[in-house]
């Protein structure tokens, strides 16, 4: 139950002002979820480059630690930026295999919210303006990005249970509304593989999305399975590397406003998280329809 | 016959016993699953299953009439300019017009006021009988929205969001037509004898975030007065209960399943739901978590009967309870001495749950305007309020034993268990040990 | 003219003073600006007021409303002039879902469209979307009227009792218990008389198709099982 947003920009020289917008625009659903906040931007990436956001609850000495065993395991082609409780490390991407174990050997208290080209994704405990603020999101550049502030239901007021959950490379999700066949779902997607973090139903809508995405589906085709495949409430707003998509359940009774216009698309959970957007007046403003699927993708547009 | 080859007495199953047997040949019949009104019927785990602790050597009793032991509650006073002050801990749940007549639902509001306490509207609207008639009105908030006016929301005391109840937590409801009378019909808007179906969601709301905005609705449009009650069914209480205290909610109201209703099908009433006891603990400990236990009042019903259930609830955290069937009851729900009409029913005194059909020999469940005038709502008033004493007086002899000069000072540890269901389910020990199963203990 | 700026005054302040008009006021004419998106703008209006409202509103605007009129110039979040007595609510842009929901007076006139759930169980309101309508809209709706002048969603008017739609574009599907019925000489004259009250000149009523109940789920008929 909370409050969603998302902006994907067509306009190339709105980047710069991705994460104030975002940031605005989270700020206003404030009061759909007062729990947990968190925010995924997808930033231009470096060519051959990966990067991995960390989480820590004690994050002088884990990442003091982490710094040097990755200096030393993985040399100097790798760099530590530290954001209050988050991290983020820029690597080669073929060294994200040895980083994602050296991490999961011998830094068991570091959590790893997202990994990929681009995504970078920070969530904590708190009001959105405050976990905002931690992490400086507002000076944040990218090409898109997602923001969901949390008013939990069934699972625990924690950093991990807070949204957007990013199961797979590059991917994520957030939702509003409650999932009603979650617990069987898990437990599928753990025999095939999958791993989790949290009793989060959403991230269950997550992980389900990346196993359907390994098995060869964009993510238009994975959120038209999901409408099968999922029962319950939802309002998912989901990114990959270069996509945006929006899916609601076929009741459809979770607020979404959509709006679009030359320049941007955008998501709200109420209009009013969109009101700051560069000429919303003239967007064409929509609610969008029950088990519809809808996708953009820049490289699709391209 | 004989001793060399003695016969097989016949046998009934556990399984397939004489109810379950009716049952399906009334099924294969009728085509048409059970409708009844009341709460479930089955055993499960109660408060007979506790015991309070009195005092004796290590804690001090309060000697009874003489040393004051207060029983007042005050409920929604989180953001409410004016809060509800209730005189006893036990209130009148609600219980639609329609569902009841006009004359019992005065009753209802006599006995009340004279106990002073609150009685509640219900799916259908306020009528004059019981705003005239109850000093304290709580107005029902419902999904389906009958009878809804702002007017009445202005004129009630209290606002209570019905978001489920104990007897079908997750449904919604069906009046079958005979109950709807013109009056009746009127006030819902509806054709008059034709199944009034309710909706199981609110229309314009879904979801503790939207609840939250609707809330706050209905704050502006009375003017920020009016308490605000958020009532749910007993199914995930500790959630259900954090939500509505996250959503805004003054007050919580947790229904268990063998609390009543007044027409659903059977067996979503035996079926779905978790027994009162098992509600309360959870309930309680979210309102802890928060920090807003005895903030935010919790009221709990279903199955409430006497003053010690009365306040083993509170005892396990409640602030007040709520009761429905037995405030029908005092006003002669299911009296013996209709027992012949009762027969002619095909049923008995005690057992008679056909609500929604609207023939209650007693006057009470009904529209029929012959059998409703049978209720003198006078007589049945003062019926209520000398229950509603009697119980008051019973939990305050419990509070006093245990040394206690408020009914709300009554703790968990006041209390023990006689069997491992309930001991588990209270999360107080079992008697005689220190023992709570799950928790540890010897 | 009283005028408050949403951006620097709370809501409360807008919405007590609707409330509080004294009987014979000269100041009934209200002007809200800088909504942006509120939730419960001028709801609970209990007097024969005017409100103009300059921008979009969020969630319940108008709600519960009685005998004012009620204009918002932008677009309208969920349950706009939900459970209205009497007055009427213009909106002169969009309406989100559940618009009209359980109203039972008045006149709700949306000029754009209208999202899922419009005249959700609808007891005696009669609404006008210039535009089309969502999914489920009219569901269980009882009295009043409803009438699209482009076209309804999925399921529209299922388990309907008494309300009447009127809709002049497509109907994606119709729900449980609704059905297509005559336009007779009275359903022209009402419907004539409602597109003018809401400002429509350039349709004739010829052109609506009307809906309203099959009546078959009124008393329970286990044939009809399927359908609850």
């Amino acid at each position: 139950m909370c409050g969603i947003v998302g902006l994907f920009l067509k306009d190339k020289s709105m980047e710069p002002l991705l994460g104030s917008l975002l940031s605005d625009m989270l700020v206003t659903m404030t009061d759909r979820g007062p729990d947990s906040a968190g925010i995924a931007i997808y930033g231009s990436g470096t060519p051959g480059q990966a990067k991995i956001t960390l989480q820590s609850a004690t994050p002088e000495t884990d990442f003091a630690a982490l710094g040097a065993a990755l200096s030393d395991t993985l040399g100097t082609l790798v760099s530590l930026t530290i954001k209050d409780t988050h991290a983020v490390v820029s690597l080669p991407r073929d060294q994200l295999n040895p980083a994602r174990s050296l991490l999961s050997n011998h830094h068991p208290s570091i959590r790893v919210t997202s990994t990929g080209d681009s995504i970078e994704i920070y969530k904590e405990t708190g009001l959105p303006k405050d976990v905002l603020q931690r992490f400086d999101i507002r000076k944040m550049t990218g090409t898109h990005g997602i923001g969901h502030t949390r008013m939990a239901t069934e699972s625990a007021v924690t950093t991990l249970g807070a949204h957007p959950f990013s199961t797979g490379s590059d991917q994520c999700l957030v939702h509003n509304g409650s999932l009603s066949n979650h617990n069987n779902l898990r437990r599928e997607l753990k025999r095939i593989g999958m791993q989790f973090e949290t009793e989060n139903d959403s991230e269950v809508a997550a992980a389900y999305l990346t196993a359907e995405m390994k098995r060869g589906k964009d993510l238009g085709e994975a959120l038209d399975s999901a409408i099968q495949d999922l029962d319950g409430f939802f309002t998912f707003v989901v990114g990959t590397r270069s996509g945006f998509g929006v899916l609601r359940d076929p009741i459809a009774c979770k607020p979404a406003v959509m709006a679009e216009t030359d320049r941007y698309v955008a998501f709200g959970s109420e209009y009013r998280a969109l009101v700051g957007l560069p000429d919303i007046e003239n967007a064409r403003v929509w609610e969008p329809e029950p088990a519809t699927v809808y996708f953009w993708d820049h490289e699709k547009a391209a | 016959m004989s001793y060399q080859n003695p016969p097989t007495k016949p046998r009934h199953s556990a399984t397939f016993d004489d109810y379950t047997l009716s049952e399906i040949r009334r099924a294969a019949a009728t085509g048409i699953y059970d409708i009844r009104g009341g709460g479930a019927k089955r055993k499960v785990p109660h408060f007979d299953d506790l015991l309070f602790l009195g005092a004796s050597i290590s804690r001090y009793p309060l000697e009874g009439y003489r040393e004051r032991c207060d029983t007042n509650v005050v409920l929604g006073w989180r953001f409410a300019k004016k809060p509800i002050e209730l005189k006893i801990p036990i209130t009148i749940a609600g219980m639609s017009f329609g569902s009841l007549s006009g004359q019992a639902k005065e009753a209802l509001g006599r006995g009340a006021t004279l106990a002073g306490t609150s009685t509640t509207t219900g799916d259908g609207g306020m009528t004059e009988e019981e705003r005239g008639h109850s000093s304290i009105l709580v107005y029902q908030y419902l999904p389906s929205r009958y009878g809804m006016n702002p007017k009445d929301l202005r004129r009630a005391d209290a606002i209570e969001v019905v978001v489920g109840q104990g007897a079908k937590p997750g449904g919604g409801g069906m009046l079958l037509g005979q109950k709807i009378s013109d009056r009746v019909a009127e006030m819902r808007t509806l054709p008059k004898g034709i199944d009034q179906r309710s909706a199981c969601r609110h229309p314009d709301w879904t979801g503790p975030d939207d609840l939250e905005i609707k809330i706050n609705e209905l704050r502006e449009i009375t003017d920020w007065e009016k308490p605000i009650y958020v009532k749910v069914g007993g199914s995930r209480p500790y959630y259900d209960t954090a939500l509505a205290v996250k959503s805004g909610a003054d007050v919580v109201v947790l229904d268990g399943m063998q609390g009543g209703t007044a027409a659903t099908q059977e067996v979503f009433i035996e079926n779905v739901g978790l027994p009162t006891l098992a509600c309360i603990r959870p309930a309680v400990q979210a309102l802890q978590d928060l920090g807003m236990h005895r903030k935010v009042q919790l009221i709990v019903s279903g199955g409430i009967r006497s003053g010690a259930d009365v306040a083993k609830a509170l005892a396990l955290g409640a602030d007040a309870v709520s009761i429905g069937t037995a405030a029908l009851v005092a006003i002669g729900d299911n009296d013996p001495r209709w027992e012949a009409e009762y027969n002619a029913l095909g049923t008995t005194a005690g057992a008679y749950d056909d609500w929604h059909e609207g023939k209650d020999p007693a006057g009470i469940t009904t529209q029929d305007p012959e059998l409703a005038m049978r209720l003198d709502p006078v007589a049945a008033g003062r019926r209520l309020a000398n229950y509603l004493k009697v119980m008051t007086l019973e939990a305050q002899t419990i509070a006093r034993a245990c040394g206690k000069n408020h009914v709300h000072n009554l703790e968990p540890e006041d209390l023990c268990a006689l069997t491992i269901e309930a001991s588990a389910m209270a999360q107080v020990p079992l008697a005689g040990t220190n023992w709570i199963p799950g928790k540890g203990g010897l | 003219m009283p005028q408050f700026d949403l951006s620097d005054t709370p809501l409360r302040e807008l919405n007590q003073a609707l409330h509080s008009v004294p009987e014979g006021s000269n100041d009934t004419h209200f002007e809200v600006i800088n909504p942006r998106g509120s939730h419960s703008v001028a709801v609970g209006i209990d007097q024969p007021l005017t409100v103009e409202i300059k921008g979009n509103v969020g969630y319940y605007c108008a709600g519960m409303n009685a005998e004012a009129t009620v204009t918002v110039h932008g677009s309208a979040g969920p349950g706009v002039a939900e459970n209205m007595m009497s007055g009427t609510v213009i909106i002169e842009g969009d309406a989100s879902q559940y618009a009209g929901a359980t109203g039972r007076g008045g006149l709700l006139v949306i000029k754009g469209n209208a999202a899922s759930r419009c005249g959700i169980s609808m007891k005696g309101i009669d609404i006008v979307v210039h535009g089309s309508i969502g999914h489920m809209s009219a569901f269980m709706a009882q009295s009043g009227h409803l009438v699209v002048l482009g076209d309804a969603g999925e399921a529209l008017g299922d388990s309907l009792y008494e309300a009447k739609l009127f809709v002049r574009g497509e109907v994606k599907s119709l729900g449980a218990d609704c059905i297509e019925k005559p336009m007779k000489p009275e359903h022209l004259e009402k419907l004539a008389e409602l597109l003018e009250r809401a400002g429509v000149t350039d349709v004739k009523p010829e052109e609506f198709r009307r809906y309203g109940s099959a009546r078959k789920l009124y008393n329970f008929n286990i044939d009809n099982a399927d359908a609850y």
